[in-house]
């Protein structure tokens, strides 16, 4: 691996961070499976790509977290005040942001920003030029990782790590479940749009069908974190989540150089995740197959030993 | 103060299983009063009290709990005067979370939960001291996580977090059921402490007709959606499981019903 690839697969990865920890709140904090995602994370991108073409490359970042709060809050209210199931809602909200992407971004099926001024180019003159985009979005995903970690241990931020973990509990103890959901929803979205304004710049490119698939990278990214770096704390959990998707990064690329054709990049995202997701399961029936088999062994010896 | 003035309770109203489970239910209970309420299965306790507490609407009659109707408040808000313990020891506490992080979401309890810090330094020291007067060794695991604890352990920390503020109600519903005959009893006695320290208005479902009795001031036995007896005073003072097992049969006109309540 070169350095150059090197750089560019850690900027992906780190860029994709950002979606990971959105996934994270809604995933495992609120336990929620939204499927928004995949749209929210275009509005992100089509917003992103809106701004540079009207030279506000930076106000990119704040417009796609304002814009990815709202996406989150309309699944919240689908799901909570009119009782649609979660799954439904989300769908719902990405199908819907389709054509909503479409018309953030003019019409068009994709716009390029190539000779557009993004926040990278701004600091290609820089010193550290080949170093800036890395330093940017990491700075982004530091900024957002701690101001998570400290909003989930604000009074609110424990409201909604409890509505994810017991609804009852909640509500018996006087926590407005609709209210919280909705909060962590809008949070993790806009997050996730982030994500999306980030790419949109880094590739200077926006495509309507880029956000295809989103959640389950997001997933993969989590589980990879969870399994290799621990969930002992919410602290460490977050940041497990945001390596979770540098090395999941890596390991498409170390696919993609292995002779993987990118086509099939969608299908191996897949069979990761079902993979991760099935290890539980398989590793039960192993043990039941297993313990199954010593029964016969027994009988089988203790059937011989009759004979003699 | 909780006032109950004539509530129906229809469930599936309209379709074909539709049941009457509060049949035109009213009581009153006094500042401080430790009711405890008996009756089979399907005889309504568990949807009166579910009905008190918002997880139910009410199709007919009002609710006042010092004298503010809560009959359509929704069940988050009724939480902020009503403190609850349910019958499974999975239901009250955030499992994912450490024992003084849910205290800490109880203590927040009636107050706006906004950006202030989750658990602060002094409610820590507060936290302990509760757990402390438990006297189940509560307070030197609070970094632990609750999905650790037992199911004792866990009744009686939500216990403690239904306490913690001063509720103006206190239901339990079948809180001790799940657990084991030494465990219940451990936590029925730290029941009965929590309650007369703070002097709390309470009502206590229990399978157990002994214990029934035994707890409270005031005992009432439902069948069916309706409050069958009501006991309080000398009479109750007099009664005994076999007396009570008679007038049940008597005021229903049919037998003892309930294989575990004859049993406990």
């Amino acid at each position: 691996m070169t350095a150059f690839m090197f750089y560019g697969t850690l900027e992906l990865g780190v860029t994709y961070a950002i979606l990971a920890l959105g996934l994270y709140i809604s995933f495992r904090v609120l336990d929620m499976p939204d499927l928004t995602v995949d749209g929210s994370f275009v509005t992100g991108a089509a917003v992103s790509a809106i701004l540079c073409l009207n030279n506000h490359p930076f106000w990119a970042l704040p417009a796609s977290f304002i814009a990815g709060c709202f996406t989150g809050t309309i699944t919240s209210l689908l799901h909570t005040k009119l009782k649609i199931q979660m799954l439904l809602a989300g769908i719902l909200s990405m199908l819907a942001l389709y054509s909503i992407n479409l018309k953030i971004m003019g019409g068009k099926p994709n716009l390029s920003l190539l000779n557009k001024d993004t926040m990278f180019t701004v600091f290609e003159n820089a010193v550290m030029k080949d170093y800036a985009k890395i330093i940017i979005i990491s700075g982004v995903v530091v900024f957002c990782l701690v101001a998570l970690f400290l909003f989930l241990n604000t009074k609110l931020g424990f409201a909604i790590r409890a509505t994810g973990n017991n609804e009852y509990m909640a509500r018996a103890q006087g926590v407005n479940t609709d209210f919280t959901k909705l909060i962590g929803l809008a949070i993790s979205n806009a997050l996730v749009a982030m994500s999306g304004a980030i790419l949109a710049q880094y590739q200077s490119f926006t495509d309507i069908g880029m956000g295809v698939g989103m959640i389950v990278i997001g997933l993969a990214s989590i589980m990879m974190g969870e399994v290799l770096f621990g969930v002992k704390s919410v602290l460490r959990m977050l940041i497990a989540v945001a390596l979770g998707s540098v090395i999941y990064r890596f390991i498409i690329a170390f696919a993609l150089q292995l002779g993987m054709p990118p086509t099939d990049l969608k299908l191996a995202s897949a069979a990761i995740v079902a993979i991760a997701l099935s290890i539980p399961t398989l590793n039960e029936n192993f043990a039941k197959l297993k313990s199954r088999l010593t029964v016969v062994n027994v009988k089988r010896r203790s059937r011989t030993d009759a004979e003699d | 103060m909780l006032r109950i003035e004539s509530v129906s309770k229809i469930f599936s109203k309209g379709g074909i299983n539709e049941r009457l489970a509060l049949d035109d239910v009213s009581v009153t209970l006094d500042e401080g009063e430790f009711v405890t309420v008996i009756g089979g299965n399907g005889a309504g306790k568990s949807t009166l009290l579910n009905c008190i507490s918002g997880m139910y609407d009410i199709e007919k009659g009002r609710i006042l709990l010092d004298s503010i109707d809560i009959s359509f408040m929704p069940e988050y808000k009724r939480s902020s005067y009503i403190g609850r313990v349910f019958q499974d020891p999975l239901k009250g506490t955030a499992f994912n979370m450490n024992i003084e992080e849910n205290l800490a979401i109880a203590y927040a309890k009636g107050k706006p939960r906004g950006f202030g810090a989750g658990l602060k330094k002094s409610d820590i020291r507060y936290f302990r001291e509760r757990l402390f007067h438990l006297g189940l060794g509560l307070e030197d695991r609070m970094k632990h996580r609750v999905g650790l604890l037992s199911g004792g352990q866990r009744q009686a920390l939500t216990l403690l977090m239904a306490t913690i503020v001063k509720p103006k109600l206190l239901l339990l519903d079948e809180h001790t059921a799940a657990l084991d005959p030494s465990t219940a009893k451990k936590v029925l006695q730290i029941t009965r402490e929590i309650i007369e320290k703070e002097n709390l208005c309470t009502i206590m479902i229990t399978h157990n007709m002994k214990d029934a009795l035994e707890f409270g001031v005031r005992t009432i036995m439902m069948h069916e959606g309706r409050i069958i007896i009501d006991l309080k005073g000398k009479e109750r003072e007099e009664m005994t499981v076999e007396k009570l097992v008679k007038q049940f049969s008597i005021n229903s006109g049919t037998n003892l019903y309930s294989d575990r309540m004859l049993l406990s």
